[in-house]
Formats: C-alpha cells, sequence, structure tokens
C-alpha cells in the first residue's frame, strides 16, 4: 500500500511540475534552474548579459531577468527556457518588483537615478520616476497603491505612489540601503542598510505612510562588526520571522519580526546576498556570491539542511510553484 | 541608549530643519611641475573639479527631496595666491572649502579662512594631522603614515620583513622614507639597507631614456644586503616607476612603485565600485583620479552632514561630522568615518598594481580596541594634534 502511494506521488510529480528554483548568476551570465523536490539541478540557460533581478509573474509561467548590461527585462518561459520577449528597461537595470497582479513591472536604474515603470502585455514605458543616487531595492505594498525604493547613495527609502508615479514620502535609512520588504498584510516595512549594517523597521498606516519603530542592528562574537552587512531579506507571510543576508559574514540572522530582536544567525555560504521563499515557507533559498551556491535553510528549525553548486556568482533567487 | 536618543532627535531635526543652500567652493593649487613620469597620469583641465562636481551632483540629487540646495565654485589658483583666492571666497559667503593642494598652501588657506570649514583632498604629509594640524581642516585624503602602515601590515602578512629601501634625494622623498622606516618599526620589520638615489634633474623621458635608465639604475641598487622586497620612497616621481624591472636583484617593490598605498583607482569595482565608475565617467569622460575621489569624498562628507542635520553651517557640520553619529558609504566596504583627535578620515587603504586591487589594508590579524581601521596611521594616544579636544 505504502509503495503504491509512493508510486503515485512519483506519477504525480513526473507529470506535474515540481517547484522550480531559478538562480540569476551574475558573472557566467546564465540561470541554474535546481527542482525543487529533489534539489537538482536542471539545467542552465543563458539569460543575457550580467543577470541579477529575477521574479515570475502571479501564475509562475513567466521569468523575469534584470540583464543589467544589456540594458533590459528578459523574459523567459518557466517551462521550456525559452525567452519570450525582452521589456525596455532603462539603463543598468538591477532590481524590480512586479505587481501582484502581473501587470506592471517597477525596475530600479542604477546608473540614471530614476526608477522605470513598464507595462508588461503592452511593453510600453508608462513612466519613470526621478529617485535619489543610485537606486536599488524596490518592494510593492501588498495593496499595490506604493513601490518603496531605496537609493543607495542617498541614504533614503522612497515611497511611490502608484497612481500618480510620484514620490509621496522620503524617509533617510543608514547607509547603503539595499533591499525593502513589506509584511504579508502591509503594515510593517523592513529596509537594509548594507554600510550602515542596520535594518530600519517602519509601521505603515492604511494611505502608506511610514513612521520608523525601530533600527535591528546585528552582533556576532568573533566577526568585525564591518562585515555584518544586511542585503536581502524576507519575512514570512505570518509576520513572525524575518531573515537578513548579511553579505561578507556568510550568515542569515533571523529576526523576531515583531519584538525586533535577533533570535539566531545561521552560517551559510560566502558573500550571502538575495533570499527566497519556497511556495510554502518551507524552505528559505540564499544565494552565495563569492562560493558559487546556494543554501537551503529549513524555516522551522531555522538550520541550513543543503548547499547546491549553481552558476558564478550567483546574485538572485526566485521559485516558480508548482502545478499538482 | 544615548546615541540612539540622539539620532531621533537628529531625524527630527532633519524632518523639520528648512531648506538649506549649501555654497561650497574648491581651490585646486596649479603648481609648475615638470611633465609626468608616464604619460598615462597627464593632469587634465578638469581634475579633482570634476570629482567635486560629481559629489556636489549626488548632493543634489539627495538634496532636492529635503529642499537643500548644493552648489560649488572652481577655482584654480597659483601658490602665491591662495590667500586672497580664499579670501576672496569668504567675501562671497562660502564657508566650505576643499583645497587640493599641498601641506604649504593648504595651510594658508586653513589659517586664512579660519572661520570656514576647510577640507583636505591632496596633502598627505603627515605632520598635517599632529603637530602642524588646524582645527578648521579635516582631512579626507589618506596620510603618508596610514599609506605607509598599510603597506607595511601587508608586507608583514606577506612575511616579507626584511626590507630594502630606496629613496629620492629631495626633502620630500627623505621624509616618505622617514614613514616607512617609522611603519617598519611599528610592525616589526627590519629595514636591512637604505639608499638613495640623487635627483640630478636629467631627463626621465627623453627619447633614449631608457637606455640611460637601464644601465644606470641596476648599479645604484647593486649589491644590496638580503632582503624580501624594495621599498620606494618616492614622493618626486624620479626614478621608483623604473625600479621594478631595473633592480640589481630580482624583488618585488611596494611603495611610490609596483605594488601603490592609494585612496582610489578607476579599477576597483567592490562594494559598488562600478556605479561610481560609471557616474564619474559619464560625467567627465575620463577614468577617475586619486584627486577626484578625495574632492569627491570630501563634498560627500559636506552634503551626508548636512542632509542628517539640516545645517549649512559649518561649526554645525563640523561638529556633526566628528561626532559618533557621522557616517559615510565610500565605496570601500565599510563605512568612513572621522578621528575625533585629528580629523582624518578613516578609511581602508587599497594597493593598487596599476591594473587591479592587489589586497586592502587593514590586513587580517591588526587589531585594535576601537577600530582595525585605527590600526593605519597616527593612533588617539600618538597623536601630536592639540587643538582638536572634545
Amino acid at each position: 500500500m505504502r509503495l503504491l502511494v509512493l508510486f503515485f506521488t512519483f506519477l504525480l510529480a513526473s507529470v506535474a511540475h515540481a517547484d522550480r528554483i531559478f538562480v540569476s548568476n551574475e558573472r557566467s551570465n546564465t540561470v541554474t534552474v535546481i527542482d525543487g523536490s529533489t534539489w537538482e539541478v536542471l539545467t542552465e540557460f543563458p539569460a543575457g548579459l550580467r543577470p541579477r533581478g529575477i521574479t515570475v509573474s502571479p501564475d509562475g509561467s513567466k521569468l523575469y531577468v534584470c540583464a543589467s548590461d544589456d540594458n533590459l527585462v528578459r523574459v523567459f518561459d518557466t517551462s521550456s527556457y525559452e525567452e519570450l520577449f525582452t521589456l525596455p528597461s532603462g539603463p543598468d537595470p538591477e532590481l524590480f518588483v512586479l505587481e501582484p497582479n502581473g501587470r506592471r513591472l517597477y525596475i530600479a536604474n542604477e546608473d540614471d537615478n530614476l526608477v522605470t515603470v513598464v507595462d508588461t502585455q503592452t511593453k510600453e514605458v508608462l513612466a519613470e520616476v526621478p529617485v535619489g543616487v543610485e537606486p536599488e531595492g524596490m518592494a510593492i505594498s501588498p495593496n499595490a497603491r506604493i513601490v518603496v525604493n531605496t537609493s543607495e547613495t542617498t541614504n533614503m527609502a522612497h515611497f511611490i505612489d502608484t497612481e500618480t508615479n510620484t514620490i509621496k514620502y522620503n524617509m533617510l535609512v543608514d547607509q547603503r540601503p539595499r533591499y525593502a520588504e513589506y509584511t504579508s498584510d502591509g503594515t510593517r516595512l523592513f529596509v537594509t542598510a548594507e554600510i550602515g549594517g542596520t535594518v530600519s523597521v517602519f509601521d505603515v498606516d492604511g494611505d502608506g505612510a511610514p513612521t520608523e519603530v525601530g533600527k535591528i542592528s546585528f552582533q556576532v562574537a568573533g566577526v568585525q562588526p564591518e562585515w555584518l552587512q544586511p542585503v536581502g531579506a524576507k519575512v514570512t507571510s505570518d509576520g513572525q520571522w524575518l531573515f537578513v543576508a548579511l553579505g561578507p559574514s556568510n550568515r542569515v540572522a533571523v529576526v523576531d519580526a515583531k519584538t525586533l530582536e535577533v533570535e539566531k544567525y545561521i552560517l551559510v555560504g560566502e558573500r550571502v546576498w538575495q533570499l527566497a521563499f519556497t511556495p510554502g515557507e518551507e524552505y528559505l533559498l540564499t544565494t552565495n556570491g563569492n562560493t558559487n551556491d546556494i543554501t537551503v535553510i529549513d524555516v522551522a528549525s531555522q538550520e541550513a539542511v543543503r548547499s547546491i553548486p549553481v552558476g558564478q556568482q550567483p546574485w538572485g533567487v526566485i521559485v516558480a510553484p508548482g502545478i499538482n | 541608549m544615548m546615541r540612539s536618543v540622539l539620532s531621533v532627535i537628529l531625524a527630527c531635526v532633519a524632518s523639520i530643519a528648512g531648506a538649506a543652500d549649501v555654497n561650497t567652493a574648491i581651490i585646486r593649487v596649479e603648481y609648475p611641475q615638470l611633465a609626468p613620469i608616464s604619460r598615462f597620469e597627464e593632469k587634465t583641465a578638469d581634475l579633482a573639479f570634476a570629482g567635486a562636481d560629481l559629489a556636489t551632483q549626488d548632493n543634489q540629487t539627495t538634496g532636492q527631496f529635503l529642499g537643500h540646495d548644493f552648489k560649488t565654485i572652481h577655482v584654480a589658483a597659483e601658490p602665491a595666491d591662495v590667500v586672497s583666492a580664499a579670501a576672496e571666497l569668504r567675501a562671497q559667503g562660502i564657508e566650505i572649502i576643499v583645497a587640493s593642494a599641498r601641506a604649504d598652501e593648504l595651510l594658508a588657506i586653513a589659517d586664512a579662512a579660519q572661520d570656514a570649514l576647510i577640507l583636505n583632498a591632496g596633502a598627505t604629509d603627515t605632520a598635517l594631522r599632529g603637530a602642524e594640524c588646524r582645527a578648521n581642516v579635516l582631512h579626507l585624503t589618506p596620510s603618508d603614515a596610514m599609506r605607509a602602515d598599510a603597506i607595511a601590515q601587508f608586507s608583514v602578512w606577506k612575511k616579507w620583513t626584511r626590507w630594502f629601501l630606496v629613496r629620492g634625494s629631495n626633502p620630500a622623498d627623505i621624509q616618505l622614507a622617514e614613514e616607512y622606516k617609522r611603519a617598519a618599526k611599528k610592525f616589526g620589520v627590519n629595514v636591512v639597507e637604505e639608499r638613495e638615489i640623487l635627483d640630478t634633474g636629467g631627463s626621465r623621458r627623453a627619447d633614449t631614456g631608457h637606455v640611460l635608465v637601464q644601465k644606470q639604475i641596476p648599479v645604484l641598487v647593486q649589491n644590496p644586503k638580503r632582503h624580501d622586497v624594495v621599498i620606494a620612497a618616492d614622493a618626486s616621481d624620479v626614478f621608483a616607476p623604473y625600479l621594478p624591472f631595473h633592480l640589481w636583484e630580482p624583488r618585488p617593490v611596494l611603495g611610490s612603485a609596483g605594488l601603490r598605498p592609494v585612496s582610489f583607482n578607476p579599477a576597483t569595482e567592490s562594494w559598488g565600485g562600478t556605479q561610481f565608475q560609471t557616474r564619474f565617467e559619464k560625467l567627465s569622460g575620463r577614468y577617475v583620479t586619486e584627486a577626484d575621489y578625495d574632492a569627491w569624498l570630501a563634498l560627500r562628507a559636506v552634503g551626508e552632514a548636512v542632509v542628517r542635520t539640516g545645517s549649512a553651517d559649518p561649526s554645525d557640520l563640523r561638529t556633526f561630522m566628528l561626532s559618533d553619529d557621522f557616517e559615510l558609504a565610500a565605496f570601500k566596504g565599510q563605512p568612513v568615518t572621522f578621528r575625533k583627535w585629528n580629523g582624518q578620515m578613516r578609511q581602508p587603504i587599497l594597493l593598487y598594481d596599476g591594473r587591479i586591487n592587489a589586497s586592502v589594508s587593514p590586513q587580517e590579524g591588526f587589531l585594535h580596541p576601537v577600530s582595525p581601521l585605527d590600526t593605519l596611521g597616527a593612533d588617539e594616544p600618538e597623536t601630536d594634534c592639540k587643538v582638536f579636544g572634545e
């Protein structure tokens, strides 16, 4: 009986798709594809010059990649890995965020102090929003009314009204803000500052107006404080746990997202950069730029459970949910 | 706790303070000098000015969100005219001046404009941070002491602890050689021999210059005591670049040639450096120099202080820049800050071979109770600077 169940599970898995993990490899100009159930590397395909930001459409069918040195966004089929089309992005796209309904893509143009808004269906640029110097981190509120951009040299989080495509609020944060992450209910926002070594925490009201409520800092015995550089961040959908990638300290911090206390540091690969959850939030994946691998963290036990070799200098990671 | 309270207060100040008009200037002193030893190092017309312009552009992009307005005037002055140039800027109401100058002219500007904030973006003399320090001067460019310590740490990390010191004959060369001898003592390196190469004023790059160089330099450095590396102290830029391939005994060269300690270079792409290089090259149409980076750093430090305090008053800015709340991202992988005891910016030193950063000091294992960056240059207990009381 048990064997039979196993057999059917296998059959289902092979007919349907398992979750697929996509990793952008900045230096090898490729995307690595990993099977989310067997952790096997399925393939590695060319993805344009200097692929960094990476995301999938809400239905899981399209993969969007910022090809930074091609100055455009490349769109791939998540099953065939064929390139479907490209989107204009403005110069040097680094990170982007897709509207929850999949329609508009908001792209940070690092060299031009702009956020470019692109319609993914008409493939047209809808707006260019001037922001601070070296825009990078991008987040969108769950109700899609506010897009947050962080500018690395200006040291601000800019809150962009998505109806008018103008900046509504600016908040100063610490040096070199890299990444912004909303809780799934949209009431709290985290902004990481790589060189400042902190995460600024904002409460967000119904109009999207931010109030700074705290700042998280990090400390690891035996590690020089200047190596604790917060970069990517992800918060669980219940708003309980915030995971923060700490760059060259090779650690991911586990923070209680409510009390803002750091509970644990998980050792991962070298120069840990961006993070992504698997669809059920069972696992957290980290890109490790200097060891050319990703680490799989078990979210419940908060332990690193395996590492998987990918291409050169992995930068971003995203998971396309499987079809069951 | 105190610090976070202060941060909150400052954040409030920043949000309630009105728009600041920040008028700054950069004085670049035009020295009569020989052509550089390599034509790759010909001075461009916008040297240092382009770095200042990029900082002002960066500050302005940030300032627009807070209502601040940043402007920078360029002044190119002969050495004899720096005092009148400074006076003229003061008469125009400019109270923040970047000096891309050598020690004598920097001090002349600082003493002529004592109520202004002067930012040293060129003079590396260690004495300017010690006995000759001025309360109104902050130093962006790393001192010779920091640079020599950066080389010494790398050398010790490599276990290259026997130095053959080859120096020029001009006062600046002798002073630089002293820095290396001091650094050697600090880090337990043995200077096994010191030799002088006399600056005879000969042609460095005439049509047949290399023929003479190839014959003369090996003779000048022949039969040295047993050593691991050659340290070149050639502040005058007369002979050092020829050393690596004209030594009597083949050894790595560090210092004024070979592996050089620099504040920045066009090859640096780590820590977001690529974005800085791209912005600078787009603005100026050329590669960045140390003079540009130092000027950029000076005005970015001012811009950051203005944004955090909401003030353009030089005294408020100086106080904030010397406080624990000031820090700046400078494309060097960690925040840069100012030393409270002499106004020198703490920063990593890049060890550059002309194409790549072979290393960055401070080196691993050189520990310090406050910051590993304070293992480079004169530390608080050693300082001769008396005018920076807390």
